[in-house]
């Protein structure tokens, strides 16, 4: 309630900058963002869409003996004749991987084992991503790198690092034979088990990561509203916490399911013969029996069904942008 | 107010205005009444530091009371105590005769009103409404009632499948009172409810919320730093000041009788003269200040001394502002120039400066549309005032 009149003298002065550099600025802006928008997209056309149209082209063409090992289709030099050559294109590597139960047994296996360990991953991820979550704040910082921080050493010693975790004679057996648990090793390595923990563990931070950054966000008066209205803790849990971190449960579960999905290296080296895994089927084909184009045919096979998944994440985040805050 | 006064469950007695029913409301004054909420010689720390300090506090059924303080006294941490959110260090908090010390929010029939409305997102409106009344199990049926019930009380019943992200601010506002008040609890927390609205949706909004409580019979304790929006509304309000509370009454007692300097400062506009009390006899004392000598009442128990430092604290619309001198120009009249003129349309504020320049506020209400010899800056006036325009209070 103090008295004091406000001074009219100095408000004209202070105008804003003349005005031509209004439009000139918004075409800046403009372009900038064409800029900002464009890169990612010249990205995946270079990284992405041209080789996936190499292999697509591959995958179309019939197995040669030769360097490199199949018949060219759409040689650049006969653009021309394009029409005439569209009829030359062989379906037949599409035809073949019917045929094969093979190929339908381990991409079954395929789909089956990735949607386990996604499974398994969300049951650890999520309460280790609530933890994050629920720590002190300035120890979140700390423990967000040591969640990353496998991440820092090879993939492949990890898993190298598991075999000897998991042999007969190995780490864990040592310790459950040690506190009595056991009085016979566990087979464990070379067995689908030891794929399903190699997955689980390769992909964790996946999960975590996503889920921590929904949970992390979370208003936490929400939980003392639902309190307030009478919820005990565990429900409130269930009514407030987990169908808000949905989003980032769907995005942890997709990040993990994908790249499973496709993984070679785990089953190589922790999967024994009874693991059939598309990815592996897939380097056999191109590098054992050199058959490119069958091996090109099981690539875009595999990539047409992950990006039904795919798209189903794009459509969540839009929803949960949209329904969120 | 129209829509609201049609959703009332009891119809207002006829004939009276809301005024008359508040102004005989009195449980403080007689003894026999019990409280519905007590604070008994509360503290609260976080650490070291003390947000509440051995607070003691009663609010009696069907009572608007208002906290009321600036930022950081510790206003939120007592709503939050009695709303479970925060156990007090040392103390007791008592609802209804029984102790609230270690029973957690969940269990409390008391509900709050959060600052940020606190509104779950992937809820639609009514299944906010309705949380609550689900947690105690009530029948579909019944809560598809209260729901209703609800949305018509904040006419909100045409938004009713919208999620929070799709109301405006102020339609987000009437979800969350909706929400608290949709389980009728024995007392209504609001923390700043309406800090978010614009001045004239708030003011609105002030209305609706007393006559909601009115109508509803419930207990509201309010948290707000705008003393304007405490003295419209509340029955009672208590000024808090770093964790302790510095006066507890009605609107007109904190701003007419205020206990103390920071009580008089804080609510509403104020003159402080300093001075020294120079004579008391009775119930009047005589001080000097700088410029001038104050004659003014004081309570016949206070405990002011001749020598004592003292200040007069009188608020600016209780000042006479003239250009003449008065009848005994000795006592209770200060000369001084226009300093500064705010014209603020139903009245105007005049900042006059004293020679040894002190600034006092005078404001005079603008009865006639045009005065004939309005005052002008630099102008010579006289500031006058009767003995019982202001307080003395201990320094
Ligand atoms: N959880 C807490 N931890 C530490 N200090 C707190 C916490 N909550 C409140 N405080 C401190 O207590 C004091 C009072 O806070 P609060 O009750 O929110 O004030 P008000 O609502 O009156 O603005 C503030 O100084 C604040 O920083
Ligand atoms: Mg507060």
């Amino acid at each position: 309630m103090s008295a004091d009149v406000a001074e009219p003298a100095g408000a004209p002065a202070a105008r804003p900058a003349p005005e031509p550099a209004g439009p000139e600025r918004i075409a800046d802006s403009a372009s900038f963002r064409r800029l900002v928008v464009g890169l990612p997209f010249v990205w995946l056309l270079l990284l992405f869409l041209v080789p996936f149209l190499l292999v697509l082209k591959i995958s179309l063409s019939t197995l040669a003996l030769g360097q490199p090992p199949y018949e060219p289709v759409f040689p650049l030099a006969e653009i021309a004749s394009f029409g005439e050559r569209l009829r030359e294109l062989s379906f037949e590597n599409y035809l073949f991987l019917t045929d094969d139960p093979l190929y339908l047994d381990s991409l079954i296996s395929s789909l089956v084992t990735a949607s386990v360990s996604t499974v398994l991953a969300l049951l650890v991820a999520y309460p280790f991503a609530l933890g994050l979550a629920r720590a002190p704040e300035r120890l979140r910082p700390m423990l967000l790198v040591l969640t990353i921080l496998p991440f820092w050493t090879s993939f492949l010693i990890r898993v190298y690092a598991w075999m000897g975790i998991l042999r007969n004679e190995g780490f864990l057996n040592q310790l459950l034979l040690w506190l009595g648990l056991i009085d016979q090793p566990l087979v464990i390595l070379n067995t689908n088990t030891a794929v399903l923990i190699g997955i689980v563990y390769s992909y964790l931070p996946f999960m975590v990561l996503p889920i921590y950054a929904s949970l992390e966000r979370q208003d936490p008066r929400l939980l003392e509203a639902a309190a307030d209205l009478g919820s005990p803790p565990a429900r409130a849990f269930w009514q407030v916490t987990f169908p808000l971190s949905l989003p980032g449960v769907l995005a942890g579960c997709l990040l993990v399911f994908i790249p499973a999905v496709g993984e070679f290296v785990i089953p190589d080296l922790l999967g024994g013969s009874e693991t059939l895994m598309i990815g592996k089927t897939l380097w056999n084909e191109f590098f054992i029996n050199r058959d490119w184009p069958v091996a090109s045919a099981v690539a875009v096979v595999l990539l047409v069904l992950l990006v039904g998944p795919l798209l189903l994440l794009q459509r969540a985040r839009g929803s949960a942008g949209a329904g969120a805050l | 107010m129209s829509a609201l006064g049609e959703a009332r469950p009891q119809p207002a007695p006829t004939g009276r205005s809301l005024g008359s029913i508040r102004r005989s409301f009195a449980p403080w004054a007689d003894p026999a009444e019990v409280p519905l909420i007590e604070f008994a010689r509360v503290s609260k720390r976080f650490g070291s530091f003390a947000a509440v300090s051995e607070l003691d506090l009663a609010i009696y059924r069907r009572e608007f009371h208002a906290l009321l303080g600036p930022s950081g006294c510790g206003k939120s941490t007592l709503l939050r105590m009695l709303a479970g959110f925060e156990e007090p260090t040392s103390g007791e908090v008592r609802l209804d005769g029984q102790t609230l010390n270690g029973i957690p929010p969940h269990k409390r029939p008391v509900n709050m009103m959060f600052q940020s409305y606190a509104l779950f997102p992937h809820m639609s409106v009514e299944k906010n409404v309705e949380f609550g009344l689900k947690q105690d199990g009530m029948a579909r049926s019944e809560r598809a009632d209260r729901v209703a019930e609800m949305l018509k009380l904040v006419k909100l019943e045409p938004f009713r499948s919208r999620k929070p992200a799709q109301l405006s601010g102020g339609q987000q506002q009437r979800v969350a009172l909706a929400r608290s008040l949709a389980k009728r609890p024995k007392v209504l927390l609001l923390d700043e409810p309406l800090g978010a609205l614009d001045k004239k949706l708030r003011e609105e909004t002030q209305f609706e919320l007393m006559d909601l409580q009115q109508s509803l019979g419930l207990t509201f304790l309010i948290v707000t730093h705008d003393q304007e929006e405490a003295m419209t509304m509340a029955d009672r309000i208590s000024v808090m000041r770093e964790g302790r509370i510095a006066q507890v009454g009605t609107p007109e007692t904190v701003y007419e009788a205020p206990a103390s300097r920071y009580v008089a400062e804080f609510v509403g506009g104020v003159n402080i003269l300093s001075g020294t009390v120079a004579e008391r006899r009775g119930d009047r004392v005589r001080l000097t200040v700088p410029g001038g000598i104050i004659e003014a009442d004081v309570p016949v128990g206070s405990r002011l001394q001749t020598g004592s430092p003292a200040v007069f604290a009188v608020r600016p619309e209780k000042l006479r502002i003239a250009r003449h001198a008065p009848a005994d120009p000795g006592v209770n009249a200060f000369r001084g120039e226009v300093w500064d003129i705010a014209y603020l349309g139903d009245m105007t504020l005049f900042n006059a400066r004293l020679p040894g320049g002190e600034i006092l506020k005078a404001a005079t209400v603008n009865a006639a549309r045009a005065s004939a010899e309005p005052l002008g800056y630099e102008e010579e006036v006289w500031l006058t005032f009767a003995p019982d325009a202001g307080v003395v209070l201990p320094e």
